[in-house]
């Protein structure tokens, strides 16, 4: 069973196809898998029923030789995807018993490609966080532990659920959304890939929305090619969406192959930052060293802006979530506080139960920088801080094709190590935030261990739309890294 | 230019003052579709019926623009001879009520989709006076809440949620409340022509918002010299007023209460007022919760909107003929500038009249219309559309007058009977021998009848010869109204040896 459960997205694709094994029995094994790691409570929704169902009408098409691209392939969904007919919760009480009457065009993609449903993974409330710490259906366990540790971990954040999944083999690959490195990070810290592509790749339609110009959905996987198969299908054209972008889709699969042989990496010399940990700036160094010896071109860049794009992001992220979780007050869907004298008093005592204190804390940052007075002074600045920060990659990129950073500041924290004070843990986006401003495609690969055996993972950052480059210096990265630990299965012991 | 004509001002206690008004006009646009979704944007329909979940701000929902209604707002501009901004951009209005779904209306803030333009109205005495147009956005309604349907709650209808609005701005260039409601009339033709917004103030699909201001005597001309409010008095914004009966109304109750507020030795707060057309008064309306700060920003889910130019002209080039180039026509064919302006006021109107003048006089045209139609459709409580008897039979009325088949007076009585019975006047005229007599023979005759009938008033006549008329009366009599009476007129005055003034 393990055997089966332990497949790269890749290799089970090629099993099934070959029909060397079944959807069914795939899909039964990680039913099997999910409902052991319960401890880990990576999903907040199984759906093992669907999930079964969905293997047998795959295990059909293929019989009738009609697979699609995903075939029978079992996957996590992160939480803030809207499926139809399954409870979703953006990890909040607001949305109470919510179940979507429409498919998010992510998702559809993914079911028109054959693709089975798991279930729902745990994330931080509305994907505000960077440990899954702030979801109302409690905190998700990182797989890994220390050596010689019983800690119990963070697995990042927002797509904490996601990430632990695919870590602990709970699924194939899972879906993400990245909105400040809520991909990336999370990835990085389980020892596993994920890719934030450029924005306007995949379509929001149907993706609780949380900020609305950093947005992404993106793949979380095993291996660089996993992360290639499954951007494939996730991404789209797509009407419903205004900021969805008309450029067709690639096999970014098929632009793996070639090397990096003359490809400009580029080092940003202001992401050496403070407080990040040695192991870091030294995992960095032989990551261009890594890519050196393949072939590649390293030079040196400045991206000056880069020490203004948390305060900036911490405006236009807030702000715009204030306005976009307005919608949630009681009086069409999800939790509506009873007893209540009037509809004001309705309003607030509704968001007051449902949304939790980070959720808060940011709604009313962003009404507070969208105020009257003091719009100027940060919502209008850090739109013009947006514009830098963009520049800052047009320029870098006149001299490389990719920009190499670390990963994240620091491996997987404790679980509370960092939830009393919003500003650390504000910093573990200090590398991934950037990305999402300039609306960048960016991808974590594991590199590496820490000296106490937890995972570190390094950036890439590509040019817009250029993921089929991304994808094959992030395979160069992975081939020299040849990172193949896993997590110990503590939790089903 | 501004009106040479004479201020109209208020007798006050202490001084005359002067009105200022602007307006804020909110068309819905003529389309199938809401501005952001594919629902149905029909008028009437059952409560939450023509909702999407784009409408009713369900997670995960994004808008899309309607391509339609963003030509209708274009279509409009352009009407109003304004700027079209090749550039715009919607913006989130952050509020909180029961029917705004999304918590924020999608509206355009900063950047408009249509900039600076005019409207020519046409006042009662045949004068005319440009309004500016300060600006066209659009934006989204937002739904209904209904507290009449259950003692301890109340209800939200989102029909109307989502449905494609453009708010006409103003500058404060009406002085009086005629001005005004001329300019609310004027502009519901112009979109009426252009078919942007059916203008139907009934249904809501035209509401204006009216601001009104007081000052004294020249502070007007001064703000129009400088352009500096300094000079014109603190506004108040009545909301929603529809009628253009209400906006006359509110408008001349709002500037006395200004008045008698500022010479009580007060001061006028700058407020959103609601117009009580019972009680016929403004009250100050409770403000919406934290409708002080409505932090606007870009919506983050749209796109800038850009235009092509050559998109816009296309738009430009399929404007039909406007009211004012319509008047223009047709006082070029010899109307009056007031029948013209009447004529114009309804496009309905204006088509009606154009198949009705085909190939007859404009003037008697325009009279017949005028004099006939519209005095019969106003008695039978009908509108144009809904005339018994179409153009082409009027047309044929006329046609019969001019070539003196029949006379006036028997056309009258022809258009009551096609107008009740129906059928074809010509027709009619054959069956029931209506024909005018022109047959000098047959005049002759009744008029050597009437003649010889009162040899008194042919002495009479030769001091008297006004007392010819009383001759054409008596022969038209003997010939039942047939005989023509420029004809029996000139027989009369050779018989008579009248002179010709007479």
């Amino acid at each position: 069973m393990s055997d089966l459960v332990s497949m790269t997205l890749a290799e089970a694709r090629d099993a099934v196809r070959a029909k060397k094994i079944s959807s069914r029995e795939l899909t039964g094994a990680f039913v099997a898998a999910i409902e052991q790691a319960r401890p880990l409570n990576a999903y907040i929704t199984e759906t093992a029923d669907r999930a079964l169902a969905m293997a047998d009408a795959a295990d059909k098409r293929i019989a009738a030789g009609t697979p699609g691209a995903l075939e029978g392939l079992p996957l996590a969904i992160k939480d803030l995807f809207c499926t139809k007919g399954v409870r979703t919760t953006a990890a909040s009480r607001i949305l109470g018993d919510f179940v979507p009457p429409y498919e998010s065009t992510v998702t559809q993609n993914l079911w028109d490609a054959g693709a089975v449903m798991l279930g729902k993974t745990n994330l931080d409330e509305f994907a505000m966080g960077s440990s899954n710490e702030t979801s109302a259906f409690g905190p998700v366990l990182n797989p890994w532990r220390a050596q010689d540790s019983n800690q119990n971990l963070v697995p990042g954040g927002s797509s904490g659920g996601s990430s632990a999944a695919v870590a602990a083999d709970l699924c194939l690959a899972a879906t993400g959304t990245d909105t400040g490195g809520s991909i990336r990070q999370p990835a990085a810290v389980t020892g596993r890939v994920g890719l934030k592509p450029t924005y306007g790749r995949c379509s929001r339609f149907g993706i609780v929305a949380f900020a609305s110009s950093l947005d992404q959905a993106g793949p979380m996987t095993k291996t660089v090619r996993d992360a290639a198969i499954l951007l494939t299908s996730m991404a789209s054209v797509d009407p419903k969406d205004s900021t969805s972008v008309d450029l067709a889709v690639p096999d970014y699969e098929k632009l793996l192959d070639g090397g990096i042989k003359g490809l400009r990496v580029g080092i940003p010399k202001e992401y050496r930052v403070e407080g990040a940990a040695a192991e870091t700036d030294a995992l960095w160094s032989k990551g261009a060293d890594w890519l050196k010896a393949q072939g590649a071109e390293i030079v040196e860049v400045s991206l000056p802006h880069t020490k203004y794009a948390l305060p900036t992001y911490y405006i236009v992220a807030p702000a715009e979530a204030s306005s976009n979780l307005a919608r949630y007050d009681g009086v069409r869907f999800g939790h509506r506080a009873k007893d209540v004298r009037d509809i004001i008093d309705l309003y607030e005592k509704s968001r007051g139960e449902g949304f939790g204190a980070e959720v808060q804390r940011r709604i009313l940052i962003g009404t507070y920088v969208l105020s009257a007075g003091y719009y100027d002074a940060y919502y209008a600045r850090a739109q013009k801080l947006r514009t830098l920060i963009k520049r800052d990659f047009d320029q870098a990129y006149e001299k490389c094709d990719v920009l190499l950073t670390p990963a994240t500041p620091s491996p997987a924290f404790a679980v509370g190590a960092k939830t009393t004070d919003p500003l650390e843990m504000y910093l573990q986006d200090v590398f991934t935030v950037t990305v999402n401003l300039a609306g960048l495609p960016g991808i974590t690969v594991p590199a590496g261990l820490t000296a106490n055996g937890l995972p570190l993972g390094l950036q890439l950052i590509g040019k817009a739309f250029d993921e089929g480059v991304l994808l094959r210096a992030a395979l160069a990265l992975e081939t020299a890294a040849d990172f193949k630990h896993s997590p110990a299965k503590w939790w089903t012991a | 230019m501004t009106s040479p004509a004479k201020i109209k001002t208020i007798k006050g206690e202490t001084g005359d003052w002067e009105i200022v008004i602007g307006m804020e006009v909110h068309a819905q646009v003529t389309s199938n579709a809401k501005l952001f979704s594919g629902a149905s944007t029909e008028f009437g329909a059952e409560p939450n019926s023509q909702v999407s979940f784009i409408d009713a701000g369900f997670p995960g929902m994004l808008p899309v623009i309607n391509e339609k209604c963003v030509e209708q707002a274009v279509r409009t501009g352009l009407g109003l001879k304004a700027r079209i901004n090749l550039r715009s951009i919607f913006d989130r209005k952050n509020y909180f009520f029961p029917d705004l779904p999304q918590g924020y209306q999608i509206s355009q803030y900063k950047d408009p989709i249509v900039g600076e333009g005019e409207v020519t109205i046409d006042l009662k005495d045949g004068e005319s006076i440009k309004v500016g147009i300060e600006r066209l956005h659009l934006e989204q309604d937002a739904g209904k809440s209904l507290h009449d349907q259950s003692p301890d709650s109340s209800f939200v209808d989102l029909n109307r949620s989502g449905v494609a609005l453009m708010e006409i701005v103003s500058k404060p260039h009406m002085r009086t409340s005629e001005e005004a409601a001329a300019f609310l009339k004027k502009l519901r033709a112009i979109v009426r022509y252009l078919g942007t917004c059916d203008g139907n103030m009934d249904e809501g699909s035209m509401r204006a918002d009216v601001n009104v201001s007081v000052c004294r005597v020249g502070g007007y001309e001064e703000f129009r010299r400088t352009g500096s409010f300094k000079t014109l008095g603190t506004r108040c914004e009545i909301k929603n007023v529809n009628s253009m009966r209400f906006v006359q109304m509110a408008i001349e109750h709002e500037a006395r209460r200004q008045i008698e507020v500022i010479e009580g030795g007060g001061a006028i707060v700058q407020e959103t007022r609601r117009y009580d057309s019972k009680a016929n008064e403004t009250r100050s309306m409770r403000a919406k919760e934290d409708a002080h700060d409505y932090r606007y920003f870009p919506d983050p889910d749209l796109l800038p909107l850009e235009l092509e130019q050559a998109w816009v002209d296309a738009i430009a080039a399929t404007l039909p003929e406007l009211p004012d180039e319509k008047k223009a026509r047709f006082m070029a064919q010899g109307l009056s500038a007031y029948d013209a302006s009447v004529l114009v006021a309804e496009r309905e109107l204006a088509d009606f009249y154009e198949d009705l003048a085909r190939g007859v006089d404009a003037k008697a045209a325009a009279n017949w219309l005028n004099n006939e139609i519209l005095g019969r459709l106003n008695r039978d409580g009908l509108s144009i559309t809904q005339v018994p008897v179409n153009a082409a039979a009027n047309n044929a009325i006329i046609q019969m007058v001019s070539d003196k088949t029949i006379s006036g007076k028997i056309a009258k009585d022809l258009l009551d009977i096609v107008w009740t019975e129906g059928g074809d006047p010509r027709q009619v005229v054959e069956a029931r021998g209506l024909r005018q007599v022109t047959d000098t023979g047959a005049i002759d005759a009744a008029i050597e009848a009437v003649i010889a009938a009162n040899p008194d008033k042919v002495e009479e006549v030769k001091a008297k010869p006004k007392l010819a008329a009383w001759f054409v009366g008596q022969v038209m009599k003997q010939t039942g109204g047939k005989a023509n009476p420029a004809a029996v007129n000139a027989a009369l005055k050779t018989r008579l040896n009248l002179p010709d003034e007479g």
